[in-house]
């Protein structure tokens, strides 16, 4: 619906609204008490419709800021899930109660004291090896990572293995609350992903090549001309700019070559 | 040592978990000492490992509680191996070690270990040593 | 001919000195060892409780990891490793309550019945190459290198998964000859080293190194044979107090089993990374000529 219409007719846009919410709700359990709500809502939207006000356990609503973990079980199953509260839709009978965060032990360094050496880790995090392979961890994880195998890799002393399996990590904690060994492994896969892009992976060469370039003063005399430019002019520059296309190729060249 | 011995002072419900943790018959034990005599740590430890067969199978949990003895064994499995009865005292020890990591209390708990330590021990012994002290 | 491998943690870090000679020597002896995918810690300690199934989970799901590449056997380097794989393999063997319990509660791992066989790389030397053909592909006779035996606990006891005669083994004899060395018999050759004892009484930890190395000293022997890296590092570290308490005491050098294979099989000892060895192995070695 365009905010045009709506402007148009905004009483009858809302009754009919509301006519589609009363159609459909369902019941949902939250941390066991009972509540109906409407069918397609997020948890998060569902617990925010049922009176509940987030302060905590709430960050970005677009599932990359970990904040909002949640637990929750099906009518019917036994086994315990996971999800974001802002990504998850809510279904019929489900029992929820959010984890937002956990009181896991999250490990004191000066990082520029730091070595790439597996014992790196070894020394922050002694709990390391009392990693008992259950595998819960991976099933807690609402990204989908294999947080044992990263965890096993830490134990090998392979920081990157363990950084490249805990990429996606956004640290919401879920594995931690699952944990026989009472491992904060989120935050181990933080310090692993650290030493692993500061310390290990190679440092991309022509980027400092690029760097001397600019610091030699090869761009000097194209920003001294732009900043001399009157606004119209610059925003005509800035409209009929030269951009890459869509699909270029790795070969794809503008067609004023100067400042290359 | 001497012990008092009494009904008063007998625990049956740490006799029964020691039986049911390890899975051994307590009473195949005949002080024979074979374990004591093969054990590599007994001069370390302040009961042999044939008395707390002993104290064991008498419910005599406090004294038990009081000894290092179970803390100093290291699982290696000379009394096991050398017992004339079968009874394996390994799993004994391991029993008696657990009625208390399982309250969550621990023997060694990993902050305790130097840093440098953490640093330099291979991962089997801080894995092995975890496993054995920590609940 | 590939032999699934179990490789174990230590051997990634402090141990690599244990594991890259015998990769490089399998090689030779027409061996190639392959890492299986998705191995975790084994646990290093088998569970000795009853009730206990949740510290069996990972070593099983080693086992797991070698049945789902259609292995029949899984060869191991470390002992405690060993010791722990091949343990609680006989438990999914032999106790169908608690396999049918772990199966159950790993309900994301194809179900496991032991049908995996443990095997520790000295039986794999013994049993498939043998100790005759093992002596014809040496090339650099380990003569007079008089080295103990030392084989601790793990691949001795308990009986049910030992590699050899509890009492009595002669394996890592039977090894040295192999290879042309001059083994040498000592009483404490099975004797503990302490093990994880060391995160907690590391004083008693030197004391039993001092027994057994006087007692291999007194036998005659320049350095200890070993298989497992809490051994290794337990005996290096006590060497270390020894020395520093008293001026008399004389260094032993270590050496992994491995390391000895690949020297005698004439690798190149750049393999063998002698520079994580305690003692001084590189002196000794270039004494008896087999060190350049």
């Amino acid at each position: 619906m365009s905010v045009k219409e709506e402007k148009k007719n905004p009483a009858e846009t809302a009754v009919k609204e509301k006519k589609q919410i009363a159609a459909k709700l369902i019941p949902i359990y939250i941390m066991g008490k009972r509540y109906e709500v409407p069918e397609g809502l997020t948890i998060m939207k569902a617990m925010e419709y049922a009176g509940y006000r987030f302060i905590r356990g709430c960050g970005c609503r677009g599932g990359t800021c970990g904040a909002c973990g949640t637990v929750y079980r099906k009518p019917g199953d036994y086994k315990l899930q996971v999800a974001l509260a802002c990504q998850k839709t809510v279904e019929p009978g489900m029992y929820m109660a959010q984890i937002p965060f956990f009181p896991a032990n999250r490990a004191q360094y000066e990082f520029t004291d730091l070595t790439s050496t597996p014992e790196e880790v070894f020394k922050l995090y002694p709990e390391l090896f009392r990693c008992v392979a259950c595998n819960a961890c991976t099933k807690a994880c609402p990204q989908g990572i294999e947080v044992m195998d990263a965890i096993a890799a830490l134990k090998q002393g392979n920081i990157a293995e363990a950084a490249r399996l805990s990429f996606d990590c956004i640290q919401c904690g879920l594995c931690t609350s699952r944990c026989f060994g009472e491992l904060a492994q989120y935050h181990m896969f933080q310090l692993a992903r650290r030493i692993y892009g500061a310390k290990i992976l190679p440092r991309a060469e022509h980027l400092a090549e690029m760097i001397g370039t600019i610091n030699e003063g090869r761009y000097d005399q194209i920003l001294d001309e732009l900043k001399h430019v009157k606004e119209d002019e610059l925003k005509k520059l800035y409209q009929e700019r030269e951009s890459e296309p869509m699909a270029a190729g790795e070969d794809w060249k503008p067609e004023d070559t100067r400042y290359l | 040592m001497s012990v008092t011995i009494s009904p008063k002072r007998l625990r049956r419900e740490f006799v029964r978990k020691v039986k049911e943790l390890s899975g051994q018959n307590l009473q195949l034990c005949y002080q024979c000492g074979m374990c004591s005599g093969n054990c590599p740590a007994t001069s370390n430890m302040d009961l042999s490992p044939r008395q707390i067969i002993e104290l064991a199978r008498l419910g005599l949990e406090e004294e038990i509680a009081n000894s290092k003895t179970v803390w100093i064994c290291a699982s290696c499995l000379a009394c096991t191996v050398n017992c004339p009865r079968g009874f394996d005292l390994s799993k004994m020890m391991e029993a008696i070690r657990l009625l208390t990591l399982r309250k969550n209390i621990d023997y060694i708990r990993p902050e305790d270990i130097s840093p440098q330590e953490r640093c330099e021990l291979p991962q089997i012994a801080m894995v092995s040593g975890l496993r054995k002290f920590t609940g | 001919m590939s032999l699934a491998y179990y490789p174990g943690c230590t051997l990634k870090t402090k141990a690599r000195n244990l594991e890259e000679p015998a990769v490089a020597s399998m090689e030779v002896l027409g061996f190639k060892l392959e890492e299986i995918p998705r191995w975790n810690c084994c646990g290093a300690v088998y569970s000795l409780a009853e009730d206990d199934l949740i510290h069996q989970v990972a070593p099983v799901r080693n086992l797991i990891r070698a049945k789902e590449q259609g292995q029949d056997k899984l060869a191991t380097l470390c002992a405690f490793c060993f010791n722990t794989l091949k343990r609680a393999n006989l438990l999914m063997r032999e106790n169908g309550e608690k396999r049918d319990t772990l199966n159950s509660f790993m309900d994301e791992e194809m179900d496991y019945g032991g049908e995996v066989k443990v095997v520790h790389l000295l039986e794999v030397l013994r049993d498939e190459i043998g100790w005759g053909a093992l002596a014809q592909k040496v090339k650099l006779p380990l003569r007079e290198l008089k080295v103990a035996p030392y084989y601790g606990c793990t691949l001795l006891r308990p009986r049910e998964v030992a590699i050899d005669n509890v009492e009595n083994p002669t394996i890592l004899r039977e090894f040295l000859e192999a290879l042309g060395a001059s083994p040498v018999d000592f009483p404490e050759s099975t004797r503990c080293c302490g093990s994880y004892q060391i995160i907690s009484n590391p004083d008693d930890i030197s004391e039993y190194a001092r027994d057994i190395f006087n007692s291999a000293l007194s036998h005659g022997a320049e350095a200890l044979v070993l298989t497992c890296p809490l051994c290794d590092y337990n005996l290096g570290q006590g060497q270390k107090e020894l020395m520093k308490k008293h001026n008399e005491f004389k260094e032993m050098s270590l050496f992994y089993f491995t390391q000895l294979l690949a020297l005698a099989l004439g690798l190149d000892p750049q393999v063998c990374h002698f520079e994580l060895n305690y003692g001084s192995p590189g002196s000794l070695l270039r004494e008896k000529g087999l060190l350049s």
